[in-house]
């Protein structure tokens, strides 16, 4: 969208929190930085990926969180700048080297940016990344404003390499993907040289004992940095009536929920920008200050809990303190923060009406909305393989008849346990955990286990962690059917390449690393088919489910239909022939519309006959087959 | 939302919405663009997660003149409603509309999966408009994408929409410093066409006044 790399410090840009995170980084003066896409943290490393290369920054989208954060640390430990970013639960894949990591400590500046998503509004958590940051003893900084996502960014460096650890930065979607202004700073003129200086302390956890020692005398200084942070503000009266604690981006809602009450002569708004380690002797100052304290903070009481833990030990000095939050039920404990949250504690503590649209329009807007706009249930896009594959499972597994089911995964495809992907997925949880809950369901059959067992993975998500679980079926005799959806992209992030893709982060030619052939190396039996023609996958799943008691993988090749509609014309043009369409008489019960659901079908009233949108059908053809009466004609485009 | 209730640092509160696949993170991109080079503070929030498989995506574009904003607009207080399809205008009214809202609606339908599938109605384009008109203080309503087929490329219905935007002078934001930025933005050989269509939707509601 912007260029992040603009020589022009002082001009102001629009720029997304996730630009501003790359710019900050740019800043910095980073010479590497790797990530594994994941909403909403993509977009640091796919912007940083189109300037790379001009800047002299290497560039790598990786094949999972670990591994991305393990090439950066070496980065840094060449004394390197470096940058990792993940989404929030990318950090638990990339946690067992964190948690060796904080006790090595690093050269080069190295900086984690884990974006959190509070709403789950693009993920299958709410995980709050700061319950890391107190774990591993690593300092933690949240962003409150776009500037300040450049300015932290950038920061977090020194940081990091002024204490010699790892330094977190916590994204959070509406940052992330919003878009606000940023005046830019300089960018360096001059890269450090890459060099591991073997004269250095190792770099090892060990002796384990003397570096946790180490750790914490490192968080003690970082605390003291922190205390006198300008990232840390403060604004309302001398002596507020109540404080409002917040950290990060819950702050523009707090000072504009205290604008909107008119209520700025009694309640004042700390702001922490440093959260953990926390500042103590700032924030116990402005509890002082008010003796009643409201915290406002996105998922988890991750504040509320330090403060109060704060309060208690200084009890005597202090004198006790009346806390709200998400324990006192003024804060809900789930999902976002927003201003009406702010709104709501507030007018239950202070007493006092929040302003709000004339309540008659408001039912009615609510109403008419509720009644006349259908929700827009998620789906795959017309000519996507994956439909065609579900499609191709429901009816092997029904003929097969022994109440077979599918282990899901993370990616599109997880829309295969809704009626996009005919309810056939029915466990979903990580990244690779399909195939590892296959694994154990296939070896249950001392207990009388007889489903057959299918799991589905993509072709990112195999390299990503599907493998060692793979792995571990063959190995243990498991018994299941693993269906590899090769559509070519990592296509639920955005279609960032990926190690088996043949391209590399800026879209130039890479080494494609074949799963076809890391499966046949594994003995395994392996078949390849095309998820468009219906029959000989049903067919081929069919064999491959009777074909027992070992692993066996089924490679649906089908290119993304997104990307495929950009690169090459659609393989058919599809129509419905309106003779042959009998309509409400047929029987079927619009079978087509109502069962297959390509969003390209639709059911004419006036005509009461099945029609094509040709203006976003794809052209895959698979419709084609699945019509009863074979109204629907493909002819070769 | 009360008007007179501390508004003073928000000058202006834009949603435009619609569906995955339309151009609607172009086009607040775009507005946003053109509303920081006229110096205004600008905080734009998206809703777009997995919008590219079928679902609703919304741009919350917030204007202050010396603020910076948070990037949600609170509940019932949109200014301006730009909806490139006409149930997503409907469902943004239901939770951010109030009695002095101005909407701007483009006819073209984009049926939600459970339509097709016979499982939920559309309601038909007259009763939408009945119902926008019931909701806004103004209301608008574009045929953008059917313009845009004229033009040759469906992608500009965005673009028109965001001319009829400017041309109902709802904005603060001039027709030319608009043009300026469609210049900048677009390949040379794409910049007649985008100029095209923006100055065709700003005709339509420059010199009309709501349908």
């Amino acid at each position: 969208m912007t260029n992040i790399a603009v020589d022009a410090p002082g001009t102001a840009e629009l720029l997304m929190g996730n630009e501003a995170i790359a710019r900050g980084a740019l800043e910095s003066g980073i010479g590497f930085a790797s990530a594994y896409p994941g909403t909403p943290s993509t977009e640091i490393i796919g912007t940083l990926a189109e300037v790379g290369k001009d800047l002299n920054v290497y560039v790598e989208w990786s094949a999972n969180e670990k591994v991305a954060l393990e090439s950066a640390a070496a980065a840094s430990f060449a004394g390197v700048r470096a940058l990792a970013a993940m989404k929030q639960v990318g950090v638990n894949v990339a946690a067992d080297f964190l948690m060796n990591l904080n006790l090595c400590g690093v050269n080069g500046g190295l900086v984690l940016v884990a974006c959190d998503d509070p709403g789950a509004l693009a993920s299958q958590t709410e995980q709050d990344t700061r319950l890391f940051a107190k774990w591993a003893d690593l300092p933690l900084l949240e962003p409150a404003t776009f500037q300040e996502a450049k300015d932290m960014t950038r920061w977090a460096f020194d940081l990091s390499e002024g204490v010699k650890s790892i330094c977190i930065l916590r994204g959070m979607t509406r940052i992330s993907h919003g878009k606000g202004i940023v005046k830019l700073g300089e960018l360096p003129k001059e890269h450090r040289k890459a060099r591991f200086d073997t004269s250095l302390p190792v770099f090892l956890p060990m002796p384990v004992l003397s570096k946790h020692q180490v750790l914490h005398e490192k968080m003690a200084n970082v605390r003291e940095v922190f205390e006198a942070s300008p990232f840390n503000s403060y604004n309302g009266p001398q002596r507020p009536d109540l404080l409002i604690l917040t950290g990060g981006s819950c702050w523009l809602y707090c000072m504009e929920a205290v604008k909107l009450l008119g209520v700025e002569e009694s309640v004042g708004v700390l702001k922490l920008g440093t959260i953990w380690p926390l500042p103590e002797r700032l924030v116990l100052e402005h509890l002082n200050k008010a003796k009643r304290v409201l915290i406002i903070e996105h998922i988890e009481p991750f504040l509320e809990g330090e403060v109060k833990v704060l309060a208690s030990e200084m009890a005597s000095g202090t004198g006790p303190f009346t806390f709200y939050g998400k324990r006192s039920g003024h804060v809900s404990p789930l999902g976002e923060v927003n201003i009406h949250v702010v709104l709501d504690s507030l007018s239950s503590i202070l007493g006092v009406q929040s302003p709000d649209v004339e309540k008659g329009y408001r039912h009615k807007a609510q109403e008419i909305a509720q009644q006349n706009a259908p929700p827009r249930d998620l789906t795959f896009c017309p000519g996507c393989p994956h439909r065609a594959t579900f499609w191709s499972i429901k009816n092997a597994l029904k003929l097969d008849g022994r109440d077979g089911f599918v282990a899901g995964d993370i990616g599109c495809y997880a829309l295969g346990m809704g009626p996009a992907g005919y309810f056939q997925v029915k466990t979903l949880q990580s990244m690779g955990s399909g195939t590892g809950i296959a694994s154990g369901f296939g070896n249950l059959s001392h207990l009388g286990f007889q489903q057959p067992v299918l799991t589905v993975c993509g072709d990112s998500t195999f390299f990503h962690a599907a493998m060692p679980a793979l792995v571990n079926g063959v190995h243990n005799g498991s018994d299941f059917t693993m269906l590899i959806l090769d559509n070519a992209a990592t296509a639920m992030t955005g279609f960032q390449p990926h190690p088996g893709s043949g391209v590399g982060t800026a879209g130039d030619a890479a080494f494609a690393v074949d799963i076809e052939g890391i499966c046949r190396s594994l003995g395994v039996r392996v078949e390849v088919g095309d998820p468009f023609n219906l029959h000989s996958t049903k067919e081929k799943l069919l064999e491959l489910l009777e074909d027992e008691g070992k692993v066996r993988v089924f490679i649906l090749r089908g290119k993304c239909a997104q990307v495929k509609a950009k690169e090459s014309p659609a393989s058919y043009r599809v129509r419905v022939d309106p003779l042959r369409c009998i309509g409400e008489d047929c029987g079927c019960a619009r079978f087509c519309t109502r069962v297959f659901r390509c969003p390209a079908m639709i059911w004419d009233k006036k005509m009461g006959k099945a029609k094509i949108d040709e203006a976003i059908c794809n052209g895959c053809g698979v419709c084609a087959d699945i019509c009863p009466r074979s109204a629907i004609v493909r002819e070769v485009a | 939302m009360n008007r007179k209730v501390n508004r003073e640092n928000v000058l202006l509160n834009l949603i435009i919405t619609g569906v995955g696949g339309q151009g609607n993170v172009l086009l607040a991109q775009l507005v946003g663009r053109a509303l920081v080079k006229a110096g205004y503070y600008v905080t734009i929030g998206e809703t777009y997660g997995p919008a590219q498989r079928g679902g609703a995506v919304m741009s919350h574009i917030r204007i202050s003149e010396d603020t910076e904003l948070s990037p949600l607009i609170p509940d019932g207080g949109a200014d301006v409603i730009l909806g490139l399809e006409p149930i997503e205008t409907l469902r943004v009214l239901g939770q951010y509309g109030n009695p002095q809202v101005a909407t701007l609606t483009n006819t073209r339908p984009v049926y939600p999966i459970a339509v097709s599938a016979g499982e939920a109605e559309y309601p038909s384009l007259e009763r939408i408009k009945e119902l926008v008109h019931d909701l806004s203080r103004d209301a608008w309503f574009i045929d953008a994408t059917d313009m845009a087929l004229n033009l040759g490329a469906p992608i500009l219905t965005n673009i028109i929409m965001a001319g009829s935007l400017l041309g109902t002078r709802l904005m603060p934001l001039e027709e030319d410093r608009f043009e300026c930025l469609l210049r900048e933005s677009f390949p040379s050989n794409k910049q007649d066409m985008n100029l095209q269509a923006f100055r065709k939707g700003f005709e339509l509601t420059a010199k009309r006044k709501q349908t």
